[in-house]
């Protein structure tokens, strides 16, 4: 009976994958989990309601993996059929494994330069994959997005998107919509300009790209553009808010997270920081860097756009996560887009046309006073001004925000989102001497450190109805990984102090922790094996911009504070609690292992 | 092929400083400073203060960018860094061999014979510079003080590093007439505006007081690692007994010299 029942489930699962056409009703399947963001809302949200708080207390590994080496593991795997899919960090390698034992079934092993390591502004990561119509899609660091046969692990095609002996990276996770794999570039930092570019599907062909920064041909701002905000109207704005010519080393990468919405056919997305860093060398609104697009998936038309910190001074990108969800804003249901900002505050945007319901602090913010909802801007706070002749102490929060790139999830059970996320301020010290390339110059650096209470890093709960945290965790590090919840009401996340958590959706109680090899600064899934066993599996393996002091191959000095862009300072502590890892770990509560 | 490179990586961050070898991390494409033929002037001093040493130079090679000293220094595939910055942070650094300025680059038949920051003409002129990624050259912050954006171009400092001597690209924007003048670091502008044949004309920055706390003349030493002392005291003394030999050598490559905070060049 046990046997049949297994081969049904088998057999259904595969003929999902076989036939499904459309990657959003894929996704709705709860056994499966076939993009990192589990759906195109953004939720990572599972129906699956096995593990509840109950009997959580009775997880333990069910299977292991090693992705090979150890730097930084930022992806999620994926789980399509019966088959899980996860890609290592650099040098990318892709594995497909039997998702209920963990048998590998093959591994795909692209030939990335290795010169491209050198080009990565903070460490080599890489968010994950992507599986549509029989094909896993990934990006590799040097410049690569990479379609191989998610049966055979054979390379269906790998084009080329850019240079990164120019600086340009690729680190994201792409997104797939109606046969096209839409693809961003990283390197804000190296005067890269950003942008979006979607793929056909079956040939890697560029169907469109949209440009961050420049005129508006490039930008893709044409007829259908209609931003809700006064700031955002105008003509070739990708040009005019930067000294001449500038925009063309402007930055705007778009190294995070795309979210989809079939009702419309819009895709939305945020745009990283404007470069240089010195925002002295840029006066002007830097349009559209640090900025939320709508843009039509068909044709990359920009519908609206939301610039959130316009001439940005700390390095806060806005490449997080956007959550399609409906909420009630005046006692209406309405349709938006929630984006926890870099710069500590939560958005609530409506989805059709950009208009910001509300912003509220969700971290300790001293850089901004407030954000005017009226005028799309947020208010700075001039006393914390960033020049490069003076030092500025106590500036909250630090060049990561108060949340990065990693994930949060939301649950429509409990109605809560649940936040990974750091709690660092920063100095601003001017005049400290650098060189580069056999050029000295005087330049700036930022110190971070654990912001007020003493603690680094939270994982917390936020009513978006109430506009209010309900609970938080304080971690000793920055809670670099993502998280996920299910329908059992349990939420998972990983600290870089090597604890993988479980705990209650509804109250933030503790129900299980294993510690891993290795920090965690990866993504949950969770997924049902073809035993009928309810699965979790996270990759561990401290590094990213937060862990590459622990990293041994990063080679950072733990005594040099401003390393990692001012990152270590914040971190000096952590080779004290890990190194390095690579490994998967896979929990269940299913029976414990005998050999069958 | 990788996996060779993997294993010679190996070798080389397992092998000890060897006694006779004089290891040094050096960027293998960034004249005049130095690259894979060893024909930059750091090159050649470092090939003098071996032989002062009686020891042979080994390179280690990376791209001179912001990881530098991590792929290089500090993952122990070298011990001598030269050209860095006096009293960098960070790193241990030795006496200084030499001090040079920002300068101006711009086309001689252009007469421009510009030398303050002050000058007024800086208004309406089109200046190149270097950008850093997360930090900037001395001139563009100084400019950006005076309201001086609208005119400046900027030049990213590693480029395209497919292409040869990437900050070189700032000085082919004057040659080209991208720009009119460039703000660049002494020892890249002598050395292009001398190979240049006699179009381009390069000048000192003065006027540079009213910027401080920004720099513009730097001392230039050799880095270790912290804690190297017994290194650092053997190239000291090398860079002592050599210092004649070093003045003709960065004389030959165009490098203007300048003293500051008591330190003598040569």
């Amino acid at each position: 009976m046990r046997l049949l029942l297994c081969a049904l489930v088998a057999l259904l699962a595969l003929g999902l994958a076989a036939t499904a056409a459309d990657l959003g009703q894929l996704a709705r399947d709860d056994k499966q989990w076939v993009m990192p963001q589990k759906n195109y809302a953004n939720t990572r949200f599972s129906g699956l309601k096995q593990i509840t708080p109950d009997n959580a207390a009775g997880l333990h590994v069910a299977w292991s993996f090693s992705v090979g080496t150890n730097h930084g593991q930022e992806a999620a795997p994926i789980v399509v059929g019966d088959t899980m899919y996860v890609v290592g960090a650099y040098p990318n390698e892709l594995f497909a494994l039997d998702a209920t034992t963990g048998d590998l079934k093959w591994k795909y092993s692209p030939r990335v330069d290795p010169s491209s390591q050198g080009e990565a502004c903070c460490d080599v990561v890489n968010r994950g994959e992507v599986f549509d119509n029989g094909k896993i899609f990934f990006n590799t660091l040097d410049d690569h997005t990479v379609a191989v046969d998610a049966k055979t692990g054979k390379e269906v095609w790998a084009v080329k998107l850019g240079e990164f002996t120019k600086g340009m990276t690729l680190t994201m996770a792409p997104l797939a919509v109606k046969g096209k794999i839409l693809v961003g570039n990283s390197g804000g930092e190296m005067g890269v300009r950003g942008w979006l570019t979607a793929l056909d599907e079956n040939s890697g062909k560029i169907a469109w790209r949209a440009y961050s920064v420049g005129p508006d041909k490039d930008v893709l701002i044409g007829p259908r553009f209609h931003p809700y905000y006064k700031d955002a109207q105008g003509k070739d704005l990708g040009v005019k808010t930067w000294p001449p010519g500038r925009w063309q080393v402007g930055g705007g990468p778009v190294w995070g997270w795309i979210a989809y919405d079939p009702a419309t056919n819009l895709v939305f997305y945020g745009t990283g920081n404007p470069g240089p860093w010195n925002p002295d060398e840029r006066p002007g609104d830097n349009k559209w860097t640090t900025t939320i697009f709508a843009r039509d998936a068909d044709t990359g038309e920009a519908v609206w756009a939301d610039q959130l910190n316009p001439h940005d001074l700390y390095d806060y990108d806005e490449v997080n996560e956007n959550l399609l969800l409906d909420l009630p804003i005046g006692g209406k249901p309405t349709h938006v887009l929630v984006h926890p900002g870099r710069d500590g505050f939560m958005f609530v945007i409506d989805r059709a046309t950009g208009r910001i319901y509300s912003a509220d602090a969700y971290d300790t913010i001293t850089s901004e006073k407030s954000f005017d909802i009226k005028a799309g801007r947020p208010v700075m706070n001039p006393a914390l001004r960033t020049m490069s002749n003076k030092n500025v102490t106590g500036i909250c929060p630090a060049s990561p925000g108060a949340k990065d790139w990693q994930p949060t999830a939301y649950s429509p059970l409990t109605r809560l989102l649940y936040i990974p996320h750091q709690h660092l301020c920063m100095d601003y010290e001017a005049s400290e001497v650098g060189y580069i390339a056999g050029t000295p110059y005087i330049g700036a650096t930022v110190d971070m450190y654990a912001g007020p209470g003493n603690y680094r890093g939270e994982f917390a709960a936020w009513d978006l109805t109430q506009r209010k945290k309900v609970w938080a965790i304080h971690e000793k590090f920055p809670v670099w990984s993502g998280t996920m919840v299910t329908a059992g009401n349990i939420a998972v996340y990983g600290t870089m102090d090597r604890w993988f958590k479980v705990v209650d959706a509804r109250s933030g109680k503790l129900l299980y922790r294993f510690h891993a090899p290795s920090g965690f600064i990866g993504q949950p899934i969770t997924y049902q094996g073809a035993d009928g066993n309810q699965y979790i599996a996270m990759l561990s393996g401290v590094g990213g911009w937060a862990g590459a002091l622990a990293v041994k191959s990063a080679g950072l000095d733990p005594r040099v504070r401003n390393g990692a862009l001012g990152y270590t300072g914040a971190m000096g502590d952590l080779p004290a609690f890990t190194s390095g890892g690579s490994t998967l770990l896979v929990f269940s509560l299913g029976a414990a292992n005998a050999p069958h | 092929m990788r996996r060779i490179s993997a294993m010679l990586a190996l070798l080389v961050l397992t092998a000890p400083a060897q006694a006779g070898v004089l290891r040094v991390c050096a960027d293998d494409n960034n004249l005049p400073f130095s690259n894979k033929a060893g024909e930059g002037f750091e090159n050649r001093i470092a090939a003098l203060i071996a032989r002062d040493l009686k020891d042979t130079v080994q390179y280690a090679y990376a791209l001179q960018n912001a990881r530098f000293l991590k792929h290089t220094l500090f993952a122990h595939r070298c011990d001598v860094v030269p050209g860095v910055t006096a009293g960098m942070e960070g790193i241990e650094t030795t006496r200084p061999y030499y001090a040079s300025t920002y300068v101006f680059v711009a086309r001689r038949k252009d007469a421009l014979d510009l030398s303050s920051l002050r000058d007024p003409r800086l208004r309406r002129l089109i200046i190149g510079v270097h950008l850093i990624g997360d930090d900037s050259t001395p001139p563009v912050a100084a400019l950006g003080r005076e309201g001086i954006v609208d005119n400046v171009r900027g030049y990213m400092i590693q480029g395209d590093f497919s292409k040869p001597n990437p900050p070189a690209r700032l000085i082919e924007a004057v040659r080209d007439k991208e720009v009119d003048v460039a703000a660049v670091w002494g020892p890249l502008g002598g050395y292009f505006a001398r190979r240049s044949g006699s179009l381009l004309e390069m000048r000192a920055i003065t006027g540079t007081e009213a910027f401080a706390p920004l720099r513009f003349r730097f001392a230039i030493a050799m880095g270790v690692r912290p804690g190297d002392d017994a290194l650092r005291d053997k190239l000291d003394a090398a860079l002592l007994r050599e210092k004649g030999a070093i003045r003709i050598i960065l004389t030959a490559y165009g490098v203007p010299l300048v003293e500051i905070d008591g330190v003598r060049n040569g």
